[in-house]
């Protein structure tokens, strides 16, 4: 302690003064190099957030001036909204199947591809393809075409003898193909598994072998606990996503039928655009955003139970 | 002890070509479609081959209807791409410096900031942008879609390029600093250069989700001589529903082109740009 101390350089006032004035002017440079990012957050962010948060207590129709009215928006939501509470169930029901499915898919295919085998590396990019334009309107388009009532599945139903499927008609028939359509963008976070699984230590299979534990065992004993950072990533990512689902339900389904694929961002969508309730749109928006803080608040909270960093000692 | 391994090579390639063709297919339906006569779409509808080729349905769909052809989607969904691309490019590399190598005040609290923004819905701040834009009377401009692309609105970007500066020795812009470059001066003689290829992943998705989006050109972009490529597709799919869909599906196929063959020449940015987004 004693020699650490002697050696310390003592300021003057005047000099603390210089450094002082030194770290402002490097501040000041530095904010200027970041103030793209910072005008964006606060013009584009946190001040649109503030006025939403305010909006959300009022009634708001863009021609006149907003009017408060206190909680009314949030207490309708609840209590006087069928349609939102609707919303609400097709959404979880959209996340809860699609969410898991998703990611069932791309860890399978990652653990395939992880094999080394010859060419994965041309069939991991031909199964990234569409998670690049599976949200254009133009795979909307070949939904509509591939799952209308003449369209190809419905040919292949007929032809095999089968009864053809009103998709569009059909509450179940059309979450399904919604399903369908997100589930087949399973491809980007394949690639996020894949780079989780190459850095998954090779001695550690090494050593489990040595000790007699078999494939099986070395999957749930090595490859799942070190995947789990990577799992839990890819679930967060998923989930909100999920929540947030817009173009594909408001062009495939357009929501119906009897709004079995009013998903919550469609719902949002009509009522603020289409009905102008800026007010109530705002509310909606808050509570989306609480609904996803829960969520993701809860997979944080229980991640200590199940998610396993290397620096828990080799847990 | 060779033959069960060939055996377990045979179910990986039948399994992993096979599952492709299931995931290429309604890409290749599409361009199949597209060149089948309309009448065909319908009676022959699972194949991917047409029967008669029809290439009518391109000069057909490119015409377009109510007087705007695809020709002036495609120039306003190249000149929106174009500029985003451009945005992107230039904010989130400077930004990403500042957070990477420069010390400031309140530091830590702003970069939590960022990350924060990576994850926040969109949809909460959808509404009071819409507010605030058309107060500027941008609405049924360009600028609502551009204008947050140079200001970081895509803060993966940032993100992106912050890990990447860190890889690069430091030692580079203190020799740089001793040569007598200014903070400017170091961005952009070292920095810049060695960020080329994470510039290009940038560029890429920018790309990608700037072509592809369809939320905000709905909202902001009212006149038909504005619309972008994904509002011609579906003022298309809306007028015509059932009745050419030959044209349409030609018309979607060309908006999906530009998208693949960039992803043909560039794929190995996008898959490492996804795969160290989840490892960090």
């Amino acid at each position: 302690m004693e020699t650490v101390k002697s050696t310390e350089v003592t300021l003057t006032p005047e000099e603390k003064k210089r450094v002082r004035k030194k770290s402002w002017k490097e501040s000041f440079t530095a904010y200027l190099v970041i103030s793209p990012w910072l005008l964006g957050f606060f013009g584009l962010v946190i001040g649109p957030m503030i006025y939403s948060f305010y909006l959300s207590f009022t009634n708001y129709n863009m021609l006149t001036a907003p009017v408060w009215t206190g909680l009314s928006n949030y207490v309708k939501l609840f209590t006087n909204d069928p349609r939102f509470i609707q919303a609400l169930k097709a959404t979880f029901t959209f996340v809860v199947i699609a969410v898991p499915l998703k990611l069932a898919f791309s860890l399978f295919l990652a653990l395939i591809f992880n094999a080394g085998k010859k060419g994965s590396g041309l069939f991991t990019t031909i199964y990234y393809i569409p998670s690049i334009i599976g949200g254009s309107v133009a795979i909307a388009v070949v939904w509509r075409q591939l799952f209308g009532r003449n369209g190809a599945v419905n040919s292949m139903l007929d032809s095999l003898g089968l009864s053809t499927i009103s998709f569009f008609g059909e509450p179940n028939a059309a979450m399904s193909i919604l399903v369908l359509l997100v589930v087949w963008q399973f491809g980007a976070p394949m690639i996020i598994f894949l780079a989780g699984l190459r850095q998954i230590p090779k001695d550690l299979y090494e050593a489990a072998s040595v000790d007699g534990a078999g494939r099986i065992k070395q999957f749930f004993k090595i490859t799942i606990p070190m995947l789990t950072p990577i799992i839990f990533f890819n679930l967060i990512m998923e989930m909100i996503g999920g929540f947030m689902t817009f173009t594909q339900a408001f062009l495939v389904t357009g929501g119906g039928p009897r709004d079995a694929t009013l998903f919550y961002a469609v719902y949002l969508y009509e009522v603020a655009f289409e009905f102008l309730n800026m007010g109530y749109a705002s509310a909606m928006a808050w509570v989306l955003l609480v609904i996803i803080g829960f969520f993701t608040l809860i997979i944080f909270k229980t991640s200590s139970l199940w998610v396993h960093y290397d620096s828990d000692g080799g847990k | 002890m060779k033959k069960p391994k060939r055996l377990s090579d045979v179910i990986y390639y039948v399994f992993v070509i096979g599952f492709s063709f299931l995931m290429l297919y309604p890409i290749l339906w599409m361009f199949g479609s597209s060149l089948k006569p309309e009448t065909e779409i319908f009676s022959n509808a699972i194949s991917l081959i047409p029967i008669e080729v029809d290439w009518l349905n391109y000069p057909e769909g490119w015409a377009g209807f109510g007087g705007f052809g695809f020709d002036v989607y495609f120039k306003n969904s190249l000149f929106v791409t174009g500029s985003v691309v451009v945005g992107a490019i230039l904010s989130s590399s400077i930004v990403a410096y500042g957070f990477a190598r420069l010390r400031f005040r309140f530091k830590k609290v702003l970069f939590a900031c960022l990350l924060s923004t990576v994850m926040l819905p969109m949809q909460i701040t959808l509404i009071p942008q819409y507010i605030l834009f058309q107060q500027f009377n941008w609405v049924n401009t360009f600028y609502p879609l551009i204008v947050p692309a140079f200001l970081g609105g895509t803060p993966f970007f940032i993100f992106l390029l912050i890990q990447f500066i860190r890889g690069i020795p430091r030692e580079l812009d203190e020799a740089a600093i001793i040569d007598g470059c200014s903070t400017f001066g170091v961005f952009w003689r070292i920095i810049l250069p060695l960020l080329k290829p994470a510039l290009v992943t940038v560029a890429i998705f920018a790309f990608m989700w700037s072509w592809d989006d369809f939320l905000s050109p709905l909202i902001y972009l009212n006149s038909a001589e504005i619309h972008t490529i994904s509002l011609g597709l579906r003022n298309f799919m809306d007028a015509e529903a059932g009745t050419s869909w030959g044209p349409l599906l030609a018309m979607s196929s060309l908006s999906l082109l530009p998208q693949l063959i960039l992803f043909m020449f560039f794929q190995r940015y996008l898959v490492e740009g996804i795969a160290t987004t989840g490892l960090k």
